[in-house]
């Protein structure tokens, strides 16, 4: 396949970035995008010409780490995958390409392709957590009984592995589905109720700190998240809300 | 770019004795290779090997066929397919350890049986786990048990709930549905079992230095503990590290800060940022990543699966060239002062030319086969891991200047309650 690829190059943070077209040829389809884009660096390494830098790590789609905003949707036009996973055959011979990074207030740029997604991490500082007893006395996990329902909609949010995609995609760039994840995974279990109240007020409070935006229900992060993390999420975070606003 | 040998590649630098380098769990359930291009060979769940049968054809003109796409693995009748773990290994069957299930393949595959394009991939197939569900299924559910429509339909649903994950990966890497026609996969390399010698106390021999987790040796010996990664983080974390620690701690905790003044902070710093100039001031002609992938393919080639001498010290001679080469042509491009990561990549690589000259140091010493470690002079007539009770010891490794002047030190290892055997999946 021979691609038009159009990318956008940001020195860092503080400079201006704009758009640089990059033709690129015989990339094969069963090539991952990440994998096309290893051949463009390769080949302007060999010019002399600086590489396109992107985030990747584990490139089998759970650490959370490869971003990219691929002609106007995160993670480009496949469902349920990340950048890693998809794969060039989702595209045609002689396609132009754009990609860009996540845009959002709270995700500054730091050179082409990379931004700068701590805000996430000092969110789940905020909260995400649980305190347990490690001192010798600790309670048997199997001593407390978790339904089957309630164990499987918890896994289900904690599949969420904070890439961002939901903010990116967001046209207010609200981080609420990745906060509803977080405070989900543990609303719903036992052992996430002794810290119920102060995990639901901190995390949102850091999550408007950082510059997020609101939620309007467009639903468009639900439809980009590469984990499928439900809508349910928000509302559940918001009813946590309410219940720890009224203790 | 991850990397989880740098750190503990520098404390070995620094002192810290490394063990068991060679020691290296390969995963018979990859993606097999399909181009140079691939960054990784994607490790599909060992539990998919609970309910599938692992084969190849059992005919060389259909192996053939399958490689040039002329003919459907589901074409192939059940008496021209060779279930090859089952035939070798009656009792053990596709349950067989990695390492078996690995060199079985490969052997397959040598053999020119294997079924993609590169003649490197075997079949793991779930038709029979599908019927044999869904008659089950037909069966609780009170249906025609003879009516294959049905049983598919509900084999499908039962093996969905279970690995629908996995074939969804698998789906999107491959572009087959494996739900209609069988998995490729092929063996590569998923984990090293060595690292950073310890104490009892997960102190290593650098005094007040401790390594926890994946980056000690402590855990496994030639296999590796199955789920270890977290479960070596937590042991070591919660319950062995506070206990220990406390011990060196009580002598040391009124030292106070440690002041950057000294000779040795300044003596670190310029060595960090004589090598960074040397990247970026190197006018070098190749990238780092061709250096990455050149050393991958020694590793894979001639310290992989099985081991021999002479393929181990041309791996020795040949990582030392390669080493050399990095640090007269590698290509580092853009500034020392600014996110660069060809710039980390490069710190990364150096050190994997180094620990991988160690790693096949440490192959060729050890005379014996022991898990994750076959050397092909080492093996009995049925072509098991073939033990020697001279090499009964952890090896741990001191740096000394350039791998091949490494020295060796023996932990001798005995064994008091059991009775160290050679193993038998007959």
């Amino acid at each position: 396949m021979n691609l038009t690829l159009q990318i956008w190059r940001q020195k860092n943070a503080k400079t201006k970035g704009k758009i640089v077209e990059y033709p690129i040829k015989d990339i094969s389809p069963d090539m991952s995008f990440l994998e096309m884009l290893d051949v463009l660096n390769s080949q302007l390494i060999t010019l002399g010409e600086e590489p396109v830098a992107f985030d990747h790590d584990c490139r089998e789609g759970i650490c959370g780490s490869c971003s990219l905003y691929i002609n106007g949707e995160a993670h480009g036009p496949d469902r349920r995958v990340t950048t890693c996973q998809l794969h060039m055959r989702k595209f045609k011979d002689g396609d132009t390409i754009f990609i860009e990074p996540f845009r959002a207030k709270a995700f500054p740029v730091i050179k082409d392709l990379i931004v700068d997604r701590s805000a996430f991490d000092r969110i789940q500082h905020a909260g995400g957590f649980i305190s347990v007893n490690t001192s010798g006395n600790t309670q048997d996990g199997n001593a407390i009984p978790i339904s089957k329902h309630d164990a499987d909609t918890a896994m289900d949010a904690a599949t969420c592995i904070g890439c961002g995609a939901c903010v990116a995609t967001c046209k207010n760039s609200s981080a609420m589905l990745f906060v509803g994840a977080k405070v989900s995974q543990y609303a719903l279990l036992p052992q996430g109720q002794v810290e119920a109240t102060s995990r639901v007020e901190n995390m949102v409070a850091q999550m408007d700190l950082e510059g997020f935006g609101n939620c309007t229900n467009t639903g468009a992060c639900e439809i980009e998240c590469p984990k499928g993390i439900s809508l349910e999420n928000i509302a559940r975070m918001n009813r946590e809300l309410m219940k720890a606003s009224l203790k | 770019m991850g990397s989880n040998v740098t750190a503990a590649w520098k404390a070995h630098k620094r002192g810290a004795y490394f063990a068991n380098p060679c020691y290296t769990q390969i995963h018979p359930t990859c993606i097999p290779v399909s181009g140079d291009h691939q960054s990784k060979l994607t490790l599909m769940s060992e539990s998919l090997r609970n309910d599938s049968r692992i084969w190849v054809p059992k005919k060389l003109e259909d192996a053939k066929a399958i490689q040039n796409k002329t003919l459907k693995p589901t074409e192939i009748t059940e008496e021209n397919r060779d279930y090859f773990l089952e035939r070798r290994y009656p009792a053990f069957g596709n349950l067989v350890p990695r390492d078996v299930a690995s060199r079985a393949a490969k052997e397959r595959c040598d053999a020119g049986f294997g079924v993609n394009a590169t003649g490197e991939a075997v079949f793991l197939d779930f038709a029979a786990a599908i019927i044999r569900y869904g008659k089950e299924q037909a069966h609780i559910k009170g249906l025609d048990e003879n009516d294959t429509e049905i049983i598919d339909k509900l084999g499908k649903d039962i093996v969905k709930s279970k690995y629908g994950n996995l074939f969804q990966m698998y789906e999107k890497i491959v572009d087959e549905n494996p739900y209609e026609t069988p998995m490729m996969i092929y063996p590569a390399v998923h984990y090293t079992m060595g690292g950073i010698w310890v104490d009892y106390n997960l102190q290593t021999t650098v005094p007040g230095l401790f390594a926890i987790g994946e980056a000690n040796f402590s855990d496994h010996g030639a296999n590796r503990l199955g789920a270890s990664a977290l479960m070596q983080g937590l042991a070591d974390g919660y319950f062995v590290l506070p206990y220990t620690i406390g011990n060196y701690l009580s002598d040391d905790i009124r030292t106070g800060p440690i002041s950057t003044d000294s000779k040795e902070f300044e003596e670190a710093e310029a060595n960090v940022k004589k090598q960074v100039n040397h990247f970026i001031q190197n006018n070098g002609s190749k990238s780092v990543d061709y250096f990455h992938k050149k050393l991958g393919k020694i590793m894979w080639n001639k310290c992989g699966m099985a081991r021999n001498e002479k393929d181990l010290k041309d791996a020795i001679r040949e990582i030392s060239e390669l080493r050399n080469e990095f640090w007269k042509e590698v290509k580092v491009p853009g500034e020392s002062n600014e996110f660069n990561e060809e710039l980390a990549k490069a710190g990364r690589v150096a050190d994997f030319l180094e620990l991988g000259e160690l790693f096949a140091k440490d192959a060729l010493v050890r005379e014996e086969s022991a898990g994750g470690h076959f050397r092909e002079e080492y093996q009995t007539k049925e072509g098991e891991a073939q033990r020697r009770k001279e090499f009964q010891f952890v090896s741990a490794w001191e740096y000394n200047g350039e791998p091949k002047d490494a020295k060796l030190h023996k932990e001798n290892l005995t064994y008091k309650n059991i009775e160290v055997k050679e193993r038998s999946y007959k």
